[in-house]
């Protein structure tokens, strides 16, 4: 797929390790505490050394974003906060859970793990992006036929998941597909319906 | 009246479309202008007093806009869990919290905070609390007397009677017994006696979505955004805790991203941004709580150490159960797990004679709550492998003996000779063992294929389905459609759209032509149960039957007075009311609602029934005058005790060279009367067997005992379960037969799966193990293996806690 360039390749081979390597290249400190970020630059702290701001374009569902983005934050904060897509969540800020799973030039991603700097130039699709107006994506369409998730707290992520694994191998068998969405935590424990879903997702991507 | 046409029918919840397209709006995707951050500062040590706190270098932080401490929230005598706290008694109680321009100045504001701890002793272990000499993980004590805290000490002579690997047993603080002669006569007619020390371990909720919350105040009043499971009845209790009236406080819950039980009425730790807001002139005040934070004081399972003793007739009937139970409750409130665990036992096997001793210990470890299943989902796993140990000695089918102690609709059981609204409980067991195939399965138990050994387990749990005696609102408005006013919370188990549907059925009401109603109180919300304890399905079905009624009764009423003729003579259906046998005459519900605002009086909300809640009286009159509205308090009967139950049977494949287990087949059968919704019950079901599993085997939880520390604070360590943890299908049936007391025949179902999934998960286990030790939970690989290897013998101790 031509999606899947060699950066899309490193971009699997992801860890928290070059997660980290990539705060500290960026001369910022990684805290001990999650969930940390500075909104757009109302603090009078932001002229401290090191906080400097930089305004860069982020290509998110198919639209050139202007951003305001602090070398050291991630995607899912950039994304919930400073674009107001709310739709990607942060479940754990660590890379265990998965809600907050995007897809970074095609390639299920967990934005809490990623600096929004790495993005540049990448294609980033979020949950908002997959419908066509009124109409859903085929797996969103397939979730809702199977009435699928509970507090669906994990919808999105999972979602994202679906599609991008889809997209890399449209026709799984149920341990394949089961496989595929596993980097995603459902603490409703819905997973049988879940897989169900995801299943009808795969005929409905096959016959789109 | 019309036949009912929605209930048992699958029918997509209306909100799932915002859920799957990132439209939803969870607490912490609410903004508003000028919103401050919070960060708190925590505690580091598992019990200590706050010395000295020195704010100036913080206070004069660029950004920083307020900073709360202890001394200015609610403070009551302990065990009231106050907000923030200068005695910590868990390591990671929040002390402080500022409030900032943004996070990263909040957290820039903890490091400018000077405070000094002086350490005071801490208890992780409750049996080492009770060692003579012990440390007491509070100041005034250690364990519960009755509602009071005191200390309670054993003699070093309980200890040393118990051994290394024996349930010390001193006095405990409740106990009480039942049936002729006791204990003592029940096990002198046994011919088997089986006795085993178990033990339940705790372990945190961790929804998926933390406890974060929003609040600002405007013109007087408190607007709050949070995540929690019940609406109505959170926003009465964080305006109790904030001592102000409810009808002061603007509640926003639309969807909560899980809750388990660890969000029923909300959180102590939700009204802090509420006072810092206060604090702040009004500004917003965002709370997001991270993982570590949600792990430290986002709620847990009390874990219990114990002992039972078990005797049985030849013919499987057990004539005597002797349970003893420890249950470490915790920093701060007092759990009824134990308690729990022993009626659901009562019950479950209905004994001769039963005896429950009990004392409930304080720990220096975070805070317990009811979590999924309260005291059943640990009773079940841990008794269930001891009544398949007594069958095999008995030489008896583990299916039988279950039959053979079970209750049925004509059961009394319990030390209140309680009675049952309904019981199809043998249906259960019987569908279950025919659908698993359990005569076939069983034979295949300890085959082996290599390292790996077949095992093969059922459990069978039960909980109490449903309360009674809450609200139903119901508005018609000029356009024609049904509005079904709802105070319980979305948390993702559909009931808050599912439990409407009795409404429209007794209106004969389309459901395209019905709107539910929820999720904020600005729209006016009846007096709700909170969604917990399996209560709802059974509560507002009854509630929002009983409204129906009222509503029918007003539209036949309108339209006698309208159109002439009696009452009676008119019937309600497919949107119009008409007089009976010209289904096209009288009133459409779009006139009806306008005659209605005309008229006035009882019609339009102005005149309401004096049986209906406060709550239900504000709602109801703030709609007033926008249609045709009733009013109702459910007063249906409710004579008898209702309880679900569930059966749960599984295949497990144990390697016994590296302890690893998988789950090949489950098959599960609820009795939870009639069907609502087959498609969310059968998923309600199959996930709650699933977390019982995954807590039975991988949820864990780790206090280190030396300095008190968290060591599961992460996903990644506390493991809950994943996709792959289990088959990729799972069977589920419902015996699907009405209740008596429930008008549409349903009761509830969220709490007994999970007990059935792990205690069918540990029986398995036992069985691949040849039956040699199986009452421990979590049932990690390493202890299989020592299981196996040892005879029975858990390496770290059967007893250990926390590890």
């Amino acid at each position: 797929m031509e999606t899947l360039d060699l950066r899309s390749q490193a971009e699997r081979s992801f860890t928290r390790r070059t997660f980290i390597k990539g705060v500290i290249a960026a001369g910022a400190v990684v805290s001990s505490s999650a969930y940390l970020f500075r909104t757009n630059g109302s603090s009078a702290s932001a002229q401290a050394p090191g906080s400097v701001e930089r305004l860069i374009t982020l290509r998110v569902n198919g639209q050139e974003r202007r951003v305001d983005v602090l070398k050291q934050e991630t995607l899912a904060t950039t994304l919930r906060y400073k674009l107001g897509l709310t739709g990607t969540k942060i479940g754990c800020d660590r890379g265990d859970c998965g809600a907050c799973t995007v897809l970074v030039g095609g390639v299920p991603t967990y934005a809490c793990s990623l600096l929004t700097h790495q993005v540049r130039g990448r294609e980033v699709t979020t949950i908002e992006g997959l419908a066509n107006g009124d109409q859903l994506h085929p797996v969103q369409q397939a979730v809702y036929d199977e009435g699928g998730f509970q507090c669906a707290f994990c919808a999105p992520g999972f979602i994202m998941s679906m599609v991008g694994f889809l997209q890399q191998n449209p026709s799984p068998t149920i341990d394949e597909m089961a496989s595929g969405i596993s980097g995603n935590i459902c603490r409703c424990a819905d997973y049988p319906k879940i897989l169900k879903s995801a299943m009808r997702a795969a005929e409905n991507m096959r016959t789109v | 009246m019309a036949e009912s046409n929605l209930i048992g029918q699958d029918i997509v919840s209306r909100d799932l479309v915002a859920k799957i397209t990132g439209r939803a709006k969870y607490a912490e995707d609410y903004r508003a202008e000028g919103m401050l951050f919070t960060k708190l500062l925590l505690s580091p040590l598992p019990h200590a007093r706050v010395v000295s706190i020195d704010l100036s270098a913080a206070l004069a932080h660029p950004g920083v806009i307020a900073i709360l401490t202890a001394d200015e929230v609610p403070q009551d005598e302990f065990p009231f869990e106050p907000c923030l706290t200068n005695e910590p008694r868990y390591e990671g109680e929040p002390i402080l919290a500022v409030a900032a321009v943004d996070e990263m100045t909040a957290a820039d504001a903890i490091e400018l905070i000077r405070i000094e701890f002086e350490p005071l002793p801490f208890a992780i272990d409750p049996l080492d609390s009770l060692r003579p000499g012990g440390p007491n993980a509070t100041l005034m004590g250690n364990a519960y007397l009755g509602r009071e805290v005191g200390e309670v000490k054993w003699e070093q002579s309980v200890f040393d009677a118990a051994g290394p690997d024996g349930m010390p047993m001193g006095p405990t603080e409740d106990e009480w017994e039942f049936g002729e002669g006791g204990v003592e006569a029940g096990f002198a007619k046994a011919d088997v006696i089986v006795e085993e020390v178990i033990y339940s371990h705790s372990a945190t909720h961790h929804p998926l979505e933390s406890r974060t919350a929003m609040s600002y105040w405007q013109n007087g009043k408190l607007y709050i955004h949070c995540s929690v499971q019940s609406v109505a009845q959170s926003r009465r209790a964080i305006a109790d805790r904030l001592g102000m009236p409810f009808e002061d406080v603007v509640f926003v819950s639309e969807f909560c991203g899980g809750g388990f039980g660890s969000k029923i009425r909300g959180s102590v730790t939700e009204i802090i941004p509420s006072l810092l807001s206060k604090k702040a002139g009004g500004r917003p005040v965002m709370m997001r709580v991270t993982r570590n934070e949600e792990t430290a004081f986002g709620r847990a399972r009390p874990g219990m150490q114990g002992w039972v003793k078990m005797g049985f007739r030849r013919d499987g009937r057990m004539t005597a159960m002797d349970l003893y139970l420890v249950q470490d409750t915790g920093s701060y409130a007092r759990q009824g797990d134990t308690s729990t665990a022993a009626d659901c036992a009562s019950l479950i096997y209905t004994p001769e004679t039963m005896r429950f001793r009990t004392v409930t210990v304080l720990t220096n470890t975070p805070p317990r709550a009811a979590q999924r299943g309260p005291g059943g989902a640990q009773g079940v796993p841990m008794l269930e492998p001891v009544v398949d140990r007594a069958a095999r000695q008995l030489g008896m089918d583990r299916l039988e003996i279950r039959r053979v102690n079970g209750p049925t609709a004509a059961t009394r059981f319990g030390r209140g000779n309680t009675q049952l609204t309904s019981c199809y409980a043998p249906e259960a067991l019987s569908r279950g063992a025919e659908m698993f195939n359990w005569s076939e399965r069983s034979a295949r138990s300890g085959q082996r294929n290599g390292s790996k050994v077949t095992g093969v387990g059922l459990a069978f749990s039960t909980y109490y389905g449903g309360t009674s005696g809450w609200d139903g609102l119901l508005v018609i408005r000029p356009d024609g459609k049904l509005y079904i006013h709802q105070g319980v919370g979305n948390l993702g188990t559909h009931a808050v759209m599912d439990t409407a549907r009795a409404a429209a059925d007794v209106l004969g009401s389309d459901w395209e032509d019905c709107e539910v109603v929820w999720g904020s109180s600005s729209l006016h919300l009846p007096h709700s149960s909170t969604s917990s304890g399996s209560q709802t399905t059974h509560a507002h079905t009854r509630a929002n039957h009983a409204v129906g009624m009222a509503m029918y009764g007003l539209l036949q009423e309108l339209a006698s007075l309208e159109l002439g003729g009696s009452p009676s003579s008119y019937a309600v259906g497919n949107g119009r009311v008409y007089r009976i046998g010209s289904p096209g005459s009288g009133l459409t519900f779009a006139q009806a609602a306008q005659r209605a605002i005309t008229r006035g009086g009882k019609f339009s909300g102005a005149v309401l029934p004096d049986d209906i809640n406060e709550m239900t009286r504000n709602s109801a009159t703030a709609l007033a005058g926008q249609g045709l509205i009733a009013a109702a308090k459910d007063t249906y009967p409710h004579t008898a005790r209702t309880y679900s139950f569930v059966a749960t049977f599984a295949e497990v494949e144990v390697d016994v060279e590296t302890g690893m287990h998988r789950v090949v087949e489950v098959t599960t059968v609820a009795d939870c009367g009639t069907v609502v919704h087959p498609r969310s019950l059968a998923a309600q079901a199959n996930a709650g067997v699933i977390q019982g599993m995954g807590f039975a085997r991988s949820h864990k939880w780790s206090i280190d005992p030396t300095w008190g520390v968290h060591l599961t604070k992460r996903l990644e360590a506390a493991k809950p379960p994943t996709i792959l943890d289990g088959p990729t299908q799972y069977h589920f049936a419902a015996v699907d037969l009405p209740d008596p007391q429930n008008p549409v025949g349903a009761k509830g179902i969220g709490e007994p799966p999970v007990g059935a999934g792990s205690g069918a998960l540990l029986c398995a286990i036992e069985d691949a193990l040849g039956g040699l030790y199986g009452s421990h939970t979590p049932m990690s690989p390493d202890k299989v293996l020592s299981i196996y290897e040892n005879e029975g013998r858990v390496a770290s101790g059967r007893l250990a806690i926390h590890v």
